[in-house]
């Protein structure tokens, strides 16, 4: 007998702190006012919760978020790895654990001081004097930043497919097209042109220019995870979760997954994409608008391809500003995505997926049905199909 | 002074390190199905033998990819520097530097043969060049 998660579980609340380059706060308390106002958006009380999921990542400890807000009992705690990989993955737990009755509402966070704190981009590495063991095969040559990982990677998929950096640009405007219009976006007002982009500094040459990657933020962005007859009696339209799912592809790295026979493609995501749609029964003409995790926008082509909006190598003539942008036929990162709104980790578009459905989104799409997100990419990641009750 | 971030040797990449010290470039070759295998590892994914021995590659490959990083600047790096992706004759591929090129003479598919080099902090690490195809 197969077990489906169809439809049994849905996302009732959201909740987010402002997102800013130094928040003046201790991350403990960002996770704590996202959670609370996610509780509060979804009409629910702390003492409602039994189940909390995070990343690993994440420095807040459950016990600890749970007596801030003062959750007496908690029944079930969990944690995803791969940092923005396990964005989409912390509701796949979620709903896993509702369908089961291993919970009845869980609360999905992400916090941190990724600005003002422990950046990502590599300024830690400045002094260091030793590697830590996941990059000894990299990092000595210089491969020391996220941009570098991917840009490797991505170098390879440019000279298969004749794909520019002029294509990946397409996405930078997109994004920055959205976010001009959030105003929780911190690019709110500032969109950009394809000129802007192409005038930006290298950051990995010939693949990343400085638009081409996400933002540092300080932030927090929560989820009420409960099931979805519940969530018809609570305030807001359900975000139903349609399909859920985790991959993790042959001979993966943290994010250098260089030693694969081909490395043009995405081959995690092609693991998640083949469960989502075979959960949800859709495909890829059925979704009116999705979030690709746009950590650094090379990926966002190959994540195209993976999901099947295109073939593969085709990306760079599918993805165009027109096409990709609200009003065209498949508007991706509707608040801005990592590089408009802020960078928390996947969570901020899974939050804006939400918003489409219930339809309250700054950039809403007509007619949204279902909405597709993803998680970070170049790792094992995970992905998500929303929809209406 | 010419120096390098140095690696933090793990039970399981102690031999690839110690190698490069010898001037080798040695890949693992499992006892149980004699495939070569790289990055270092402990069990072979095609027969999970833990039996392995290694041999010497022989440091020719052509250029799967390549990129120029260009922010952050690192102390360990001047100028101009070129990030590789090998693909050895052995059929493996590794990450390293390809060095004494015009950056603007890089092409992937060119043909590179890669010796070892000692800083002068101590560390060892393969270094790629250009070379003439056979």
């Amino acid at each position: 007998m197969s077990v489906s998660l169809r439809g049994r579980a849905a996302i009732a609340g959201i909740g987010q702190t402002e997102f800013s380059k130094e928040s003046g706060r201790s991350e403990l308390q960002l996770a704590c006012e996202a959670a609370k106002a996610a509780l509060d958006d979804a009409g629910l009380s702390p003492r409602d919760v039994d189940g909390l999921v995070t990343f690993t990542m994440d420095s807040s400890e459950e016990a600890e978020v749970a007596r801030n807000l003062g959750i007496p009992r908690l029944t079930l705690f969990s944690r995803i790895p791969y940092g923005g990989g396990g964005a989409c993955a912390v509701v796949h737990q979620a709903a896993m654990a509702v369908a089961t009755g291993a919970a009845e509402v869980v609360v999905c966070w992400r916090a941190f001081n990724e600005r003002s704190g422990m950046r990502f981009g590599g300024a830690a590495m400045a002094g260091a004097t030793m590697l830590p063991p996941f990059l000894d095969m990299v990092g000595p040559y210089g491969l020391l930043t996220p941009a570098s990982w991917v840009a490797l990677q991505a170098r390879r998929y440019m000279h298969e497919y004749g794909v520019t950096n002029e294509h990946f640009g397409r996405i930078s405007v997109v994004d920055r097209k959205h976010a001009a219009n959030n105003p929780a976006a911190w690019f709110h007002g500032r969109p950009i042109t394809i000129e802007d982009h192409q005038a930006s500094r290298w950051i990995v040459e010939p693949v990343l220019r400085l638009l081409d990657c996400c933002q540092e933020s300080d932030g927090g962005v929560a989820l009420v995870v409960t099931s979805t007859e519940r969530a018809r009696d609570l305030r807001h339209v359900p975000a139903v979760v349609l399909a859920a799912a985790q991959g993790c592809a042959d001979d993966a790295e943290l994010m250098t997954s260089y030693y694969r026979p081909e490395i043009s493609g995405l081959p995690e995501m092609g693991i998640v994409a083949e469960q989502l749609w075979r959960q949800s029964g859709l495909r890829p003409a059925d979704v009116q608008t999705a979030f690709l995790y746009d950590h650094f926008t090379p990926f966002v082509l190959v994540q195209l391809e993976e999901l099947g909006f295109c073939k593969r190598g085709e990306a760079k003539d599918f993805a165009t500003v027109e096409r990709l942008s609200i009003g065209g036929e498949l508007p991706i990162n509707t608040s801005g995505g990592l590089l408009g709104e802020a960078y928390i980790h996947g969570m901020n578009g899974i939050a804006e997926c939400v918003r489409q459905i219930r339809g309250t989104s700054c950039n809403q799409v007509d007619g949204v049905e279902h909405v597709l997100a993803t998680a970070g990419t170049g790792c094992p990641t995970s992905g998500l199909i929303l929809g209406r009750v | 002074m010419s120096y390098r971030l140095g690696p933090t040797t793990t039970p399981d990449t102690k031999f690839f390190w110690d190698g490069l010290k010898q001037g080798k470039i040695l890949v693992q070759r499992c006892k149980g199905c004699a495939r070569l295998r790289h990055p270092p590892r402990p069990m072979c994914p095609h027969c999970n033998s833990l039996l392995w021995d290694t041999i010497e590659a022989s440091g020719r490959g052509t250029l799967h990819s390549f990129v120029l990083p260009r922010h952050p600047q690192w102390p360990w790096f001047e100028g101009t520097y070129v990030v590789a992706l090998v693909d050895l004759e052995e059929g493996l591929r590794l990450v390293t530097n390809l060095v004494d090129v015009d950056p603007a003479e890089v092409t992937i598919g060119m043909p590179v043969e890669g010796r070892v080099e000692h800083f002068d902090d101590g560390v060892s690490l393969h270094q790629f060049r250009p070379r003439s195809p056979r």
